[in-house]
């Protein structure tokens, strides 16, 4: 990869003390994220994509904290920057959206006195110059008669709407990298593909680079450039798009896959995978989804796999791939398969 | 079978609590995790105790007078000082325990009682009762706290019986609201419906299944009361409307206090600060009890 | 707003008309013939005749409550039993002093309640935060008429810093105010508490601070806006509270107000003052808490969803 690098998270460990107890929620994450591309996070509720996302702005709540690890944003490690220095970066040229558009919105301001907030913050805008920028920025983001919508509070506009006043808000001041923490959850399916194709189009014209949180296989093929598939707080599996969809190594990756309806084959029935993520006050001492995987050895149950080298493409955490596997050499041979 | 048959044979399932004794574990269990609650719960044990057996041990007696000793400071001899009679402060407080208390306990299970009634029929069959019943409750309402107690204790005079009448209707109010609002809650859930299309009568699906209920949050505002109680009945007679002299109620003593403020401030701290521990025993076990029981509320 | 308002204030008429006939009820209720009180003990059943003829009592129930309701609608209560003069001239005087009461000391409530109840939120089961909602239990359990004689004690007879009793001059108002609005201020600070408690963990407090905002802008700006509406709603409530309270704090501070007017008269069984007096405090009341309904109502309008 010859690209400028804008993000390299490096072993990141965020862990919450509850009662003198660390629950581990992400533990060892790292990836590397190209100018201009974009890379999905997926996982369960529970994996801890939504912590890393969170790790990443310093925005962890209480009895949270990043424990471990580097997150180097332009060459400055973010985990060591003041909290003066993290608060220009925030908003400025690192912003995030958020799941719930419906009440991430403060509902006693309106619309544009929270996208002035931002461009007041950082490019110190005045009330005029903030109010046409804002209506510029409504516009970019799609929404009809900006003019009007800017005077208006969160509780007159519809959740799609809602969603496209924080990307306009989260765009205010042109932000290298964009965090989007699944972005289109709440949202209708019809304005999930419209949120989606506003995110990608945006992306183009302004040439960020984009986090994609999501729990959905289907928004990943739709917008990322490379994957990372977290369970239990660590990544299982690490690849572009195309190697993730065409050839995916993990088990739990081939478990996603087959949860997700697709067109190409004719499949009478869903797989889901059985089973739940396990606690993480309770995570297994072996690979974290051994107790799931329907290839799991002894060997798994009791020891945590590398994320190592599988093929060019890929880096995976399994046993399966390893010489010390001793389960069934059919699975090594042709890997976990898709929904046969 | 007939309706009644199978009624009677739904509620008869063998070895299951009844509603309202599984209300009760319930409640314990929740009251047992929560600190504060027990704290209060302990609290209130300890000063019901004192006030039953206080009376017994104290070594002088409340209304005795002895004017060689009279507005003496704490001693040895009189813990908490002698008023302006002579009698032991110490002695009168343990014995106007009790009174404090009763008035408190006896006003709040009166107004709750009839709350809870008019709170039931009012939820229960809605309709024009219900909208007589909550006006009538608005009138109540206008009037600002021991307003309305004084007023009637105007109508009545001031006596003890009329001290907890008054203060029991000024609870009525608080009561119906909360008893209404919880019975609409339950009375729409969908087993109450299948009680009632399996021909259970009104009366039964309020005894044995609303009842129950509603039954925690009535606990905790019963709490709360109590402590509103005690606060109003001493005012009304620290105001000389309550309970008369030479009753040791503790608003009274503190109101014989008032006038002494000059030479012996303490007749008037020891009541006060009677009050105030009981006061605080039952708003700390109500507002423990209503964190417990709705963890909504908890922070 | 406009039509909220207006239904609102339909709501009210047979509250109020309930309290009128409440409060009429009282003196008929009450033992004794007042001619007789009026009269005297001794007087001549001439007199006491001429006095119920004159008062309307021989009249038929409804055809009194009519006649006591005509009175109330043009502020006429009649005269006093025991001063004769006109119960307005005794009430008003004495309704402004309490009214000045009742509001320093809401000021003072929510101000104090307020402060104490967003340091508590903000540095939640800090040192400064057990403290504050220690005191305020405290507080909130405390008869305020022992805290006033408690400072009476200290400030006047023994420091000697501030007059024991009267209302009207700068040091004569501040112990009145500190003893009556102090379980108020226990109340909000609570309330605050909770509420600010219950914003932070809002999804938009997160935005705010994703925003690149400073914590105090979040806090204030973003948090305590939202986190005041439910606290408007107990301080409508304290104020009904407060004119309660009012008549023990002028008990024991011999304020000349309205609450302390009430007992005297009570205990003088003058009627027709206490009357006016219940009636006047209840409809004070219901008009706050008409005020707070509609700006709860347009404060909680744009959070109201859908």
């Amino acid at each position: 990869m010859s690209e400028e690098i804008i993000l390299d998270v490096k072993d990141l460990r965020t862990s919450f003390f509850v009662d003198d107890f660390e629950v581990k929620a992400v533990d060892g994450v790292s990836f590397k994220l190209p100018k201009g591309k974009t890379i999905g996070i997926v996982g369960e509720s529970g994996s801890g994509k939504s912590i890393t996302a969170l790790s990443i702005l310093r925005l962890l709540e209480k009895p949270g904290k990043i424990v471990g690890g580097e997150i180097n944003f332009k060459g400055n490690d973010l985990t060591k920057a003041s909290e003066q220095e993290i608060r220009s970066i925030r908003g400025n040229e690192i912003s995030m959206i958020f799941q719930e558009p419906m009440t991430s919105l403060n509902p006693v301001y309106t619309v544009g006195q929270q996208i002035r907030e931002t461009l007041k913050v950082h490019q110190g805008l005045g009330k005029e110059q903030g109010m046409e920028k804002g209506v510029e920025l409504l516009k970019l983001v799609g929404i009809p008669s900006p003019q009007e919508r800017i005077k208006q509070y969160p509780h007159e506009l519809s959740g799609g709407m809602r969603q496209r006043v924080m990307i306009a808000m989260a765009l205010a001041c042109n932000p290298e990298l964009l965090i989007a923490d699944e972005p289109t959850t709440a949202l209708d399916v019809t304005i999930q593909a419209q949120i989606l194709e506003l995110i990608n189009e945006l992306q183009e014209e302004l040439g960020m680079s984009v986090i994609m949180i999501t729990h959905d296989m289907g928004v990943v093929a739709e917008t990322c450039d490379y994957v990372a598939v977290m369970y239990g707080g660590k990544v299982v599996e690490y690849a572009d798009v195309k190697t993730i969809f065409k050839d995916p190594k993990h088990p739990y990756t081939v478990g996603l896959l087959n949860s997700i309806p697709r067109h190409d084959i004719d499949v009478d029935e869903l797989e889901p995978i059985r089973g739940s993520v396990p606690s993480p006050k309770n995570m297994p001492n072996g690979c974290r989804f051994a107790p799931r995987c329907p290839f799991a050895t002894d060997l798994c149950m009791e020891e945590l796999p590398d994320l190592g080298d599988v093929s060019d493409e890929n880096l995976v955490r399994c046993w399966i791939y390893s010489e010390r596997w001793d389960g069934d050499p059919e699975v090594k041979e042709h890997g976990p398969k898709r929904t046969t | 079978m007939n309706a009644e048959q199978a009624s009677s044979e739904v509620t008869q399932v063998p070895k299951v609590d009844s509603p309202l004794k599984r209300a009760m574990k319930d409640f314990y269990n929740k009251l047992k995790k929560n600190k504060t609650a027990l704290f209060g719960g302990y609290l209130i044990i300890f000063l019901i105790v004192v006030a039953i057996v206080g009376p017994y041990l104290t070594s002088f007696n409340p209304s005795e007078t002895d004017y060689s000793v009279k507005l003496q400071g704490p001693s040895a001899e009189h813990w908490f000082g002698t008023d302006h009679h002579g009698r032991d402060i110490f002695t009168r407080i343990i014995h106007g325990l009790g009174i404090t208390m009763g008035i408190g306990f006896f006003s709040t299970l009166i107004g709750s009682i009839v709350g809870i009634f008019l709170g039931i029929v009012s939820g229960y069959y809605g309709g024009k009762i219900d909208s007589v019943i909550m006006r009538l409750m608005d009138i109540l309402l206008a009037f600002p706290g021991i307003l309305l107690a004084l007023a009637l204790i105007s109508i009545l005079g001031a006596s003890l019986q009329n001290v907890v009448i008054a203060i029991a209707i000024f609870a009525i109010p608080t009561f119906a609201r909360i008893v209404r609002g919880s019975t609409l809650a339950t009375k729409n859930l969908e087993y109450i419906d299948a009680m009632r299309a399996l021909g259970a009568s009104d009366i039964r699906i309020i005894f044995k299944h609303i009842f129950p209920n509603i039954l925690s949050p009535i606990i905790v505002q019963a709490s709360l009361f109590i402590a509103t109680a005690v606060l109003s009945a001493s005012g009304l007679s620290f105001l000389g409307l309550g309970v008369q002299p030479p009753s040791p109620e503790l608003g009274a003593i503190l109101s014989d206090g008032k006038d002494f403020m000059w030479d012996a401030g303490h007749i008037a701290l020891f009541p006060g600060l009677g009050i105030m521990v009981i006061v605080l025993a039952f708003n700390v076990f109500g507002d423990g009890l209503r964190d417990a029981l709705d963890p909504k509320m908890k922070n | 707003m406009f039509q909220f308002i207006v239904r609102r204030l339909f709501q009210l008429i047979p509250v109020l008309l309930g309290v009128t006939i409440l409060v009429f009820s009282l003196m008929h209720l009450s033992p004794g013939n007042p001619a007789h009180i009026i009269a005297g003990e001794s007087a001549p059943e001439s007199t006491v005749q001429q006095i119920e003829e004159r008062l309307g009592l021989n009249d038929p129930i409804p055809v009194q409550y009519a006649n006591f309701l005509k009175d109330v609608v043009t502020l006429d209560f009649g005269n006093s039993w025991r001063t004769s003069l006109p119960v307005s001239t005794e009430l008003w005087p004495k309704f402004w002093v309490t009214f000045e009461l009742a509001i320093y000391s809401t000021i003072f409530s929510i101000f104090l309640g307020l402060i104490a109840g967003i340091i508590s939120a903000v540095r939640q089961y800090s040192v400064a935060d057990v403290s504050i909602m220690l005191v305020a239990l405290f507080g909130l359990s405390m008869p305020n008429f022992w805290l006033g004689l408690m400072l009476m004690q200290w400030f006047s007879i023994n420091l000697g810093w501030l007059p024991p009793t009267g209302w009207g001059t700068p040091e004569q108002i501040i112990m009145p105010v500190f003893t009556l609005g102090t379980m108020g201020a226990a109340v909000i600070a609570r309330m605050t508490r909770s509420s600010m408690l219950d914003v932070i963990t809002q999804d938009y407090i997160r935005t705010a601070r994703a925003k690149g905002l400073k914590e105090k802008v979040v806090i204030y700006r973003h948090a305590l806006k939202n986190a005041l509406i439910p606290v408007v709603t107990v301080v409508g409530l304290q104020f009904g509270g407060l004119l309660a309270g009012a008549v023990l704090t002028e008990s024991v501070f011999a304020i000349n107000g309205m609450g302390k007017l009430v007992v005297d008269r009570i205990l003088a069984r003058d009627f027709p003052v206490v009357q006016a007096a219940v009636l006047v405090m209840a409809v004070v009341f219901v008009f706050v808490n008409l005020i707070v309904d509609v700006s709860y109502k347009f404060l909680n309008k744009r959070i109201d969803l859908d």
